[in-house]
């Protein structure tokens, strides 16, 4: 079944053509990687699917409906969640609490002025917790995690409404190389039991070639390849303009370190 | 058609003066970042020493711009020697640190002016050689108007010199777009923010010297024009000094023309074009737009907790020695603590807004006001009894922040304060300017209680009951999830978007629920005094409700109570000495630089985390 079916998408910058004409799909429990160097257009294509930007032509149909045109919001409503490339959680609660803010937003009580927010959906935020690892600091002031934790929470947080998709842009940046392979392979077992597909970025060969299922290689707003990890990897196309040399991601991975 | 024309130079006219003001307050912000609320200050210093020195200089043409200019240059080394001694310490704060601090001053140049100068009005000289009026189309103008039609776009073009043809002004403009790449020139980053300070306020002193021929020097200038800068310095871009000309032309024009259709309510049609200008461009007309704020600035704020054993044993032995208090005091005593309950009422609800929502708002006494104003005038007007006047209090308030809020929550930081100061400032004038309805500067009077609440014991009762119930619900929504939503859009709009949630719409919300329970405050405090007066809305009254937060600590949901304490008995005492405004500029300068986790936050910090629940963690 296909989640996700994006057509003709384009969007350009004044003159410089950002994205122009992406056709793919995204099958039910797929993970999609997106990559290409810096300033492809993988960035502007995430916010286009979530709504952030407005494509200047295109379609993008999530089960069925039509997202162009609609707010990030009621794009997270109807089921894509979405992690950021530097966290974005809430410094001054708790990680327990960071959890229990998506899920009050997912049950519609962001108005609610009475009960206490602190004992909403414990059990369920505490599950959402122990799957990614955190249980045990679910008490701890977001504020003070690791780089590494705030990362798992974000996962946390992105699963609390049981998305259908998850858009991760660049998940791992920022990340040491061990951490970034666990937290890859974390993401993968879940949304492999919970069915969730996921188009995500990454600038991190190995995490790209051990975790996913497809490839589309991305070149100043082109689609340059699309297929398997191999077939991607053994492409002389891929190879020439990108894999060259085997430098480009290197030096990608340090700008972005 | 010559009537036309004639208007149209004297917009031009006041315009110049304005520009002078904004201009400096803008160059000032686009390189430290600082708002200087004290810059209304400079422009009246300006005024004082030129009224001062035209009277040593000798007299004629020369005197007068002599002492004009000497004025300027002055003002301009005050300017400096402030920001060597204070705001240097303070540009790491938060924004709201920042804006009280330099409030402070406003309050110490208030009285060191009041001790040289005295309070009268003082008249200065006309012009030499430009004391006359020639006509245009039948119109007398003034020559001197016809000067400072001249000196604005002069000033101007110095400034564009000075920008695009020093080092000075490329490390400025450096400066305005990036303040790091500053630092990584290797500039010396200290020196750079003098000598800005200087500039500014020198053309704030300027603008304040030259309208000397125009109108009485007065005690009331600094805040009287500081709220017209803001809103020049907001349209034309924050940073921009173009766009400050062009947004004091604008509304120089504004109220030229303005005064023809509505009279008086001028500053109703600036705000008008200032809200439409943010609306279509929120970074003005000629500004950049800022780079959004990651998380909240200023130290790392610990998780809620809910009340502990302790802390719920502390507040009912409060409430108890407050409920049987009229048995205990006498009746003085009963006025004050019930004044401090509705003080209390009055900062928790900027709190709200401030605190869990992130939104400092510096015209929070609009709502109070407009509680007060509210229960007074269906009283005076309609005959309404008590009831139904504490019932319109908030109902009143609560429009006026439906409508100012929905405005103001497009903006954040320094245009959100800026935007409700303004609005503020609305209210205020036309409480002050409607005489008719309003009694204007004479207030309105005879607003008592109803007769079963007439004794002073029954009226204290009612205020303990309506202040603490409001408290305590102030307090159940921040851990409600309303509250909890609210602190999530301040740790990260980014984060509140992309789980689905409308943070505009929320902190419309939060707004008008602040201005409800502050316009609940106002309504209780217009019955206890009997009377109301157009002060209760102005911009110092707004400062004490911040004072009483920041006293208390922001981060403290404790904090505005604690503060309304300490505010309300520290202005009982200190406005027994004549130069009060000069210690109490000290203490909230002392405030700002020592303890900016304010009372409640500097003693949960010395207090055990056992009895206050908090984590005993340190940020990272
Ligand atoms: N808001 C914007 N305004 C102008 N140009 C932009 C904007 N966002 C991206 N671009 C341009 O679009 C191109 C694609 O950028 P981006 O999508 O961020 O690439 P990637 O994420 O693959 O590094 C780049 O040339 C970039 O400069
Ligand atoms: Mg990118």
């Amino acid at each position: 079944m296909t989640v996700l079916a994006v057509r003709d998408l384009s969007k350009s910058f004044g003159g410089v053509q950002a994205v122009e004409a992406l056709n793919f799909d995204l099958a039910a429990g797929e993970l999609l990687a997106l990559i290409g160097p810096n300033g492809a257009g993988k960035t502007t294509c995430f916010n286009m699917l979530n709504g952030q930007l407005r494509p200047d032509e295109g379609s993008v149909r999530f089960l069925g409906k039509e997202l162009v045109g609609q707010s990030p919001r009621r794009i997270w409503r109807l089921g894509v969640g979405r992690t950021f490339q530097i966290t974005a959680t809430f410094a001054s609660m708790t990680v327990r609490e960071n959890v229990q803010m998506a899920l009050i937003s997912h049950h519609r009580r962001v108005r609610a002025f009475w009960a206490r927010a602190a004992r909403l959906y414990v059990d369920e935020a505490d599950a959402l917790l122990a799957r990614v690892g955190m249980a045990d600091q679910a008490e701890r002031a977001c504020g003070i995690l690791a780089y590494g934790d705030l990362k798992r929470l974000e996962l946390a947080v992105a699963l609390a409404h049981g998305p259908k998709l998850l858009l991760m842009d660049e998940p791992t940046a920022g990340m040491a190389p061990q951490e970034r392979i666990e937290l890859m392979a974390l993401t993968a077992d879940i949304v492999r039991e919970r069915g969730i597909s996921v188009l995500f970025t990454e600038h991190d060969m190995d995490v790209v070639f051990a975790h996913s299922n497809r490839v589309m290689v991305l070149n100043r707003g082109h689609l340059l390849a699309e297929g398997t990890p191999a077939q991607v990897r053994n492409d002389p196309i891929v190879q020439e303009v990108y894999l060259g040399g085997g430098s480009t991601f290197k030096a990608e991975d340090l700008s972005h370190a | 058609m010559g009537f036309y024309v004639a208007q149209f130079l004297t917009g031009l006219a006041s315009a110049a003066s304005l520009f002078l003001v904004a201009s400096g307050l803008s160059i000032i912000f686009g390189v430290t970042r600082i708002v200087n609320f004290a810059h209304g200050s400079f422009f009246m210093l300006g005024a004082y020493l030129a009224y001062t020195i035209v009277q040593v200089l000798p007299h004629g043409i020369l005197g007068f711009w002599g002492s004009v200019v000497a004025a300027a240059l002055i003002v301009g080394v005050i300017g400096a020697a402030i920001e060597v001694l204070l705001l240097r310490r303070i540009y790491h704060a938060p924004e709201l640190f920042q804006l009280v601090a330099t409030f402070g001053v406003v309050l110490v140049i208030q009285d060191v002016t009041l001790w040289i100068w005295g309070a009268e009005d003082l008249v200065g000289p006309r012009a030499p050689g430009l004391d006359g009026a020639v006509r245009i189309l039948g119109e007398p103008i003034p020559e001197y108007d016809l000067a400072l039609i001249v000196i604005g776009p002069a000033v101007l073009a110095g400034i564009w010199l000075l920008f695009n043809r020093t080092r000075w002004g490329t490390l400025v403009r450096a400066a305005t777009q990036d303040r790091e790449m500053v630092g990584a020139l290797g500039v010396n980053q200290s020196w750079l923010f003098t000598s800005v300070f200087f500039v500014g306020s020198a053309l704030a002193g300027l603008g304040g010297a030259i309208q000397i021929p125009r109108e009485a020097v007065s005690l009331l200038m600094d805040l009287n024009v500081i709220a017209d800068a803001f809103v020049v310095t907001v349209i034309g871009g924050m940073g921009s000094v173009a766009g400050a000309f062009l947004a004091a032309v604008l509304i120089g024009e504004l109220n030229a023309f303005g005064i023809l259709v509505f009279p008086q309510i001028t500053i109703v049609l600036a705000f008008l074009v200032m809200a439409v200008v943010l609306i279509v461009r929120p970074w003005g007309l000629l500004g950049r737009p800022e780079a959004p704020q990651r998380g909240a600035a200023g130290p790392l704020e610990a998780p809620l907790r809910a009340a502990t054993g302790p802390a719920m044993a502390f507040a009912a032995t409060v409430l108890a020695l407050l409920a049987v208090l009229p048995w205990i005091a006498d009746e003085f005593t009963l006025v004050l603590v019930g004044d401090i309950l509705v003080f209390a009422l009055f900062a928790a609800s900027l709190h709200f807004i401030m605190g869990t929502g992130g939104m400092v708002s510096f015209g929070h006494a609009a709502y109070f006001g407009l509680g007060a104003y509210g229960a007074a005038l269906v009283v005076k007007h309609l005959g309404a009894g008590m009831e139904l006047g504490l019932l319109m209090a908030p109902v009143a308030a609560g429009i006026g922040a439906l409508v100012f809020g929905w405005f103001c929550v497009r903006l954040s930081g320094v245009y959100l304060a800026m935007l409700t100061l303004a609005a503020a400032q609305i209210v205020w004038s036309i409480a002050f300017q409607w005489q008719d309805v309003t009694g204007g500067d004479d207030g309105l009077l005879g607003i008592w209680p109803a007769a079963w609440a007439g004794s002073k014991t029954v009226y204290y009762y009612l205020v303990l009951v309506l202040s603490a119930g409001g408290i305590y619900t102030l307090r159940r929504i921040v851990h409600a999830p309303f509250g909890y939503t609210l602190r999530a859009g301040r740790d990260s709009s980014l984060r509140v978007d992309a789980i689905g949630i409308d943070l505009r719409g929320h902190q419309w919300m939060a707004f008008t629920i602040a201005g409800v329970f502050a316009g609940l405050a106002g309504g209780l405090y217009v019955f206890s005094k009997g009377s109301i007066f157009p002060d209760t809305l102005a911009i110092p009254h707004s400062v004490d409700a911040l004072i009483m937060v920041l006293l208390g600590g922001v981060q403290t949901l404790a904090g505005p109570v604690v503060g309304a304490v300490s505010f309300t008995l520290l202005e009982d005492w200190i406005t027994r000495f004549d130069y009060w405004r000069i210690i109490f500029g000290a203490i909230i300068l002392a405030i700002c630089i020592l303890a900016p986790e304010g009372i409640a936050g500097f003693a949960l910090r010395l207090l055990p985390g056992r009895l206050t629940g908090r984590v005993e963690e340190s940020a990272r």
